[in-house]
């Protein structure tokens, strides 16, 4: 354990990871948006298995960084929140699994 | 050596979480609600010329004509959506999708076909909307809410239908395979992307 521990250290300034992004939530949330055009903040929380406020203040992080846009509107008489990807959200994502893919290639352990 | 292994192991891991969350995701949302409304559209068809067939053998021709392009025109549907949202069709939800779905729909088919070997046709559309609503509840557990909504409104027309007159058969499936495929795919074409 202590070894991969090191590992996850290592990994992150050597490859200028995007922290904002490699937090599991946050990873969850942008991948899932990533797929679909827009979700709702209960759809959200359904596919992640997240709680109200886990989802919330990982949401808000994300919005505050400019990668992902809040849409609030009623639906019938239900508030409803809506998130999308924004274009500065899904550069930094393909950016992110470019990183996991070139380390995948570059980590991958020798044959004996 | 093993600290090399370890990044690997780490990455890989990640890139298996982000596609499990895609598809996922995409489960919520590949189900293409326009094909759906299309689907509809042939169903009302259907019911208007079985109303106008003479024989059970006619009407059974017709319904069974409009199953075929129904399956036709959802797979094209499923493949379009699929492929702009850039997944594939053998991704797990829709395997998962289609193992739920098809069990239902083949026991339909027998049942139909030893139906018609005995001329007993009375009960074959109550029988219909119930596979078919079982097979899309079960097959939509992971979608979004719409389609096991959806496949409970049609088991609960199917059962309504079994105690209904033989004379009311095209307007219950009319109502089922034409009214809900369309409202339902509306409905799931505006709140998830087509």
């Amino acid at each position: 354990m202590a070894v991969r521990g090191n590992a996850v250290r290592m990994i992150e300034p050597a490859m200028n990871l995007d922290q904002l992004i490699h937090e599991r939530v946050r990873l969850g949330i942008v991948s899932a948006l990533a797929a679909s055009k827009s979700l709702t903040f209960g759809e959200l929380k359904e596919i992640l298995e997240l709680t109200d406020g886990n989802l919330s203040i990982h949401a808000r992080k994300l919005e505050d960084a400019g990668y992902v846009s809040v849409r609030k509107y009623f639906e019938g008489r239900r508030p409803q929140t809506a998130y999308e990807l924004t274009a500065v959200g899904r550069k930094a994502f393909e950016k992110y699994v470019n990183h996991m893919e070139a380390l995948i290639r570059a980590m991958k352990p020798k044959e004996k | 050596m093993g600290l090399r292994a370890d990044m690997h192991e780490h990455a890989l891991d990640n890139i298996k979480f982000i596609r499990s969350t895609m598809e996922n995701a995409t489960a919520f949302t590949a189900l293409p609600g326009y094909g759906m409304a299309v689907v509809g559209l042939s169903a009302l068809v259907a019911a208007w010329l079985s109303g106008r067939t003479q024989t059970d053998e006619g009407w059974l021709a017709v319904w069974t004509a409009e199953g075929m392009a129904a399956i036709l025109l959802g797979f094209l549907a499923m493949i379009f959506k699929a492929g702009q949202s850039g997944m594939s069709l053998l991704s797990q939800p829709a395997r998962r999708f289609a193992l739920g779905f098809a069990p239902p729909l083949l026991a339909g088919a027998a049942l139909t076909a030893a139906a018609a070997r005995v001329n007993h046709y009375g009960e074959v559309p109550g029988m219909w909307l119930l596979l078919y609503g079982a097979g899309v509840s079960t097959g939509g557990t992971f979608s979004v809410k719409a389609v096991p909504i959806m496949g409970l409104c049609f088991m609960a027309l199917g059962a309504i239908a079994l105690f209904l007159p033989y004379e009311f058969r095209n307007l219950i499936l009319g109502l089922g395979f034409g009214g809900f495929h369309l409202g339902f795919g509306l409905w799931i074409a505006r709140k998830h992307g087509g």
